[in-house]
């Protein structure tokens, strides 16, 4: 039988936090009980399907939907002729982050305007969805094409400065990095290309849109149902309080769930113009065509150093790009701002617009692909200066920030990489590259470093204690199977001293107090300090009612000195249950809020930065086979040591870690979305062809981690989706050039680019 | 319109659909069925495995007027020790994919008692190990984006290592 690493690492902290505990939602998943966006049956449910348009810039002259409209059991054809009014996104603004999640400003059906091959430019709706497919297939779109530049590779020269913004600096100098480059006993100048990527969640985009006047529900697969509630509030001019949006399953998101894109709206608006509940689930291709990916990249690296390879010369620069119509600025050099220390340093990230849909932010964005690059330019340095690249990292760690010069608020990479070379066996790698073998297969083992920041978002949370001894959390948060409802759950547990099982957390819909996005790794932190402050408040307030009987155990005691145990709070050995203070104060429950206010946590955050630099970091292993003969790569092992603080739950934080890796090594070896560069149209969208791992691609994973707390954090954790994709595919790619002595510079590491 | 009759989880259906009708669109939007997920309707997830007289199956690529008669178990009418074990195992995230992973492995493991051979079994093997290389490719054609592989294969081999080995 084999063994499972992370329940071997769990230290346990609390008598539910830190231990591998089974998911609350196993039973559901397991046994298709789950319900997602797309499962919600209505009376009367009406089916949608989208048009795409078929050129990339442009207007519509005419959209010829007769032949739709006659097949039998088609409703209605929206088109920008004859769809009711949407009002236009809210401009962007940081005092109202709910405007953030709009995934493009386009307005569709409100304009004749075409800004990306595959916009949506109708909606059939229909009684089966299989009508609505196929009278999808008959509406004729006649257009006026205008030029459009959709070729990266072409229009990389014409990049602009990119702006940054209160959380994200777009450009750092420090020094004079190039006249220290050009000065350097050793250096290396590289330049790297990554392509654009997709989430591609199994579970494809959906929503279930169902109108009662202006009351609205929404069944939708999202990752920020608050903000997504107030966007289509405002999109459709009703009361926010009328609108619910419900996502207490969602089939994965990484990213591509985060904003609002164009089937939600186009759900809710067609719903609204036939009456009629309607579902609009995307096909593959449609989330393709209607959700932005991860943009290409291309980046410089040049690092010089002295001869013990102390780095004197960092330079990072990026070209990325977003649509003319939306999207964001990917922070390409934001990691590499943190990872070394170098007396001069020099980062830039540009970005072009193109006719294309809008980017998006994807598993760490920035890092992941960042990462990349700078952790393969530091291994080719390590090759140049013949040097152990681990011991080329652990020369260059810094003790303050490199750039800002705060202090890091723990970073314990050095133990992280001894942990990992004794584990992983790096003592047995022979350093020359293409020597090792096993059989007729050459072997390379590589390292890189893993980075994400650590952040937190406010989270409006309540806690209700029952007499019976039942607690209900609950925070409009999103369960994507990040085991958030799991782990939130244990903390409360912990918190009042009660059994796991008695607490239920009700998360998922936005009739919920508040809760934080799913996204920047941020969710279980910010929702834990919530936990954490609604559980203390809880227990003052039964510690007042307790102080009010008299005899109480608990007269004089103080909030502080109190422990919560056995259903109770005790000091000193002595103290009462909570069923017991409840029933000498009369009360049924009592219940507790913690409330974030978005203004006090701007000040706190921007604070915080100028004083402290988190992040979760990580040292990845990885060893690959490659075939002689065809050159084709297979990860053969893998070890990932993360330093993430608290880690809540051993059994959901090991499936997180890995799932970023796997993800990592798709980037590394497969993941490539190819756009046809003469219409801008996405060749391959589709799972056949855009190739994720599959089972047979990825080896055993070992992940460990230090489980020392951050104590600047609540509870000492920090985020870990997605720092566990970055490093992965530079780690992939150094053992790649340790197996052959080629560097691959250019993502995904195919055969080819190894052959000749 | 054409009439069928399926056998589903064990209580007969007759349904009238379109010859057009996939199998999965039947039970997701005809039957109620939503536990075989629609991942991309094209063959390349597995997210919609279903048996169909006991062989696994993508419901996506089959149309509903061809098992008129068949007798089909969807993810509502498992109960087998798999399930438990990717609890257990942390066989999943989302659980998206999990419906076809379970459906697609209790079909794998009865293919494999029934002798059949996979890509990577050894030509001319006779009795054989189910081992982890064995269950990875019988298991490719479910995706996983959560990536939660590994968590499945534990799953399957601590079920398999109980009903023990060809
Ligand atoms: S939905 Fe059938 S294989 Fe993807
Ligand atoms: S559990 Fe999310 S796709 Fe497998």
């Amino acid at each position: 039988m084999s063994t499972t690493y992370a329940d071997k690492t769990a230290s346990a902290t609390g008598k539910y936090v830190g231990r591998a505990v089974d998911r609350v939602d196993g039973p559901a998943k397991t046994t298709g009980e789950a319900r997602f966006a797309a499962e919600y049956p209505y009376p009367g449910l009406a089916y949608a399907a989208l048009v795409h348009a078929t050129i990339p810039r442009g207007r519509l002259t005419a959209v010829d939907t007769a032949a739709a409209l006659a097949v039998r059991g088609v409703i209605d054809v929206l088109t920008h002729e004859n769809a009711p009014p949407m009002k236009p996104a809210p401009k962007v603004s940081f005092l109202d982050l709910s405007t953030l999640v709009s995934g493009t400003p386009v307005n569709y059906l409100a304009t004749d305007e075409v800004h990306w091959n595959g916009q949506p430019v109708a909606v059939v709706v229909a009684e089966t969805p299989e009508t609505a497919r196929y009278a999808a297939s008959l509406v004729r779109p006649a257009y006026e094409e205008l030029p459009a530049a959709v070729d990266f590779a072409a229009e990389e020269g014409n990049a602009v400065p990119q702006k940054g913004n209160l959380i994200s600096e777009a450009a750092a100098d420090k020094g004079d990095a190039p006249a220290a480059l050009a000065t350097a006993a050793h250096s290396v100048d590289l330049t790297f290309s990554t392509p654009p990527h997709h989430h591609n969640a199994i579970e494809p985009h959906a929503t279930t849109a169902v109108w009662d006047g202006d009351r609205l529900t929404v069944h939708e697969a999202a990752q920020n149902i608050a903000w997504t509630r107030r966007h289509l509030a405002q999109r459709f001019g009703v009361p926010e309080k009328g609108v619910r949006v419900l996502s207490p399953y969602v089939g994965g998101g990484f990213g591509g769930k985060g904003s609002v894109w164009a089937g939600t709206l186009l759900a809710v608006l067609a719903a609204r113009a036939t009456g009629r509940p309607v579902r609009l689930a995307l096909t593959r291709e449609g989330v393709y065509h209607t959700v932005g990916g991860r943009t290409p990249s291309t980046q410089r690296v040049a690092l010089g150093s002295d001869a013990d390879g102390r780095l004197t010369a960092l330079i990072h620069t990026s070209v990325s790009r977003t649509g003319r119509a939306g999207g964001m600025g990917e922070p390409i050099t934001a990691g590499t701002r943190h990872l070394y220390a170098s007396p001069n340093i020099h980062l830039r990230q540009n970005v072009v617009q193109l006719d294309l849909l809008a980017n998006t932010f994807m598993r760490a964005p920035g890092e992941s692909i960042g990462t990349f690059a700078v952790e393969s330019a530091m291994d080719e340095l390590a090759c140049e200066l013949g040097l152990d690249p681990i011991e080329l990292r652990l020369r260059n760690e810094p003790d303050r920030d490199p750039v800002g010069g705060q202090r890091l608020a723990h970073r314990r990479l050095r133990e992280a990489y001894a942990l990992g070379a004794e584990r992983f066996g790096w003592s047995t790698r022979d350093p020359r590259p293409g020597v090792m073998r096993d059989g007729r297969w050459l072997v390379g083992m590589g390292v890189a470093t893993a980075y994400h920041p650590s952040m937190r978002m406010p989270a409006n949370v309540t806690v209700r204690l029952g007499a019976d001894g039942t607690v209900v959390v609950r925070c409009g948060l999103q369960e994507m199977g990040m085991g958030t409802a799991t782990v939130q759950a244990q903390i409360a547990a912990d918190e009042l001293g009660v059994p796991l099982e008695s607490v239920r957390f009700e998360y998922g819909d936005s009739d919920l107090p508040s809760g934080p996005g799913a996204g920047g790794s941020a969710q279980t932190a910010s929702a834990a300090a919530g936990v954490l402050d609604a559980c203390d408040k809880l227990r003052r307030t039964l510690l007042g009612l307790a102080r009010r009987v008299p005899g109480s155990p608990l007269r004089g005691v103080r909030p502080e000195d109190l422990e919560a145990r056995d259903g109770g709070l005790y000091h000193a050995g002595r103290g009462q249950t909570y069923a017991e203070i409840l029933a000498a104060a009369g009360r049924g429950h009592v219940e507790a809020e913690s409330r974030a206010g978005m203004l006090g946590f701007m000040v706190r955050t921007l604070r915080e930065r100028r004083q402290w630099v988190r992040a979760a970091t990580g040292a990845q292993f990885c060893e690959v086979r490659v075939d002689p003969d065809t050159m084709e790569v297979r990860v053969s092992r893998w070890l990932g040591v993360f330093d993430v603080g608290t880690v809540i739950n051993a059994r959901t934080a090991a499936s997180q870690l890995r799932g970023g890796i796997v993800m990592g090594i798709g980037m590394a070896l497969s993941e490539q979305t190819l756009i046809d560069h003469r219409d801008g149209r996405i060749v391959n969208a589709s799972l056949s062809e855009y190739h994720v791992p599959v089972h047979a691609d990825i080896p055993r994973i070992d992940v460990q981690w230090l489980n020392e707390p951050d104590s600047t954090m609540p509870l000492g954790l920090r985020g870990i989706g997605e720092v566990s994709i970055t490093g992965a595919a530079a780690a992939v790619a150094n053992a790649v050039r340790h197996a052959t002595g080629r560097r691959v510079l250019d993502l995904p590491i195919t055969l080819d680019k190894l052959m000749g | 319109m054409t009439q069928i009759r399926m056998n589903v989880n064990g209580s007969v259906e007759s349904l009238d659909v379109e010859p057009w009708v996939s199998l999965l669109d039947a039970l997701r939007e005809r039957l109620g069925l939503t536990g075989p997920k629609k991942g991309c309707d094209q063959g390349a997830c597995g997210a919609c495995t279903v048996l169909a007289d006991g062989l696994r199956i993508n419901a996506c690529l089959a149309l509903a007027v061809q098992y008129d008669g068949s007798e089909i178990t969807t993810i509502e009418g498992v109960a087998h020790p798999l399930q438990e074990a990717f609890v257990r195992h942390d066989g999943f995230q989302c659980g998206y994919c999990t419906p076809g992973q379970l459906c697609s492995a209790i079909g794998m493991l009865a293919e494999y008692e029934a002798g059949m051979p996979s890509a990577v079994t050894p030509p001319g093997a006779g009795a054989y190990e189910l081992s982890e290389s064995e269950v990875r490719e019988r298991m490719s054609g479910n995706l996983c984006r959560c990536g939660a592989y590994n968590g499945i294969l534990d799953a399957i081999m601590d079920v398999a290592g109980e009903e023990g080995t060809r």
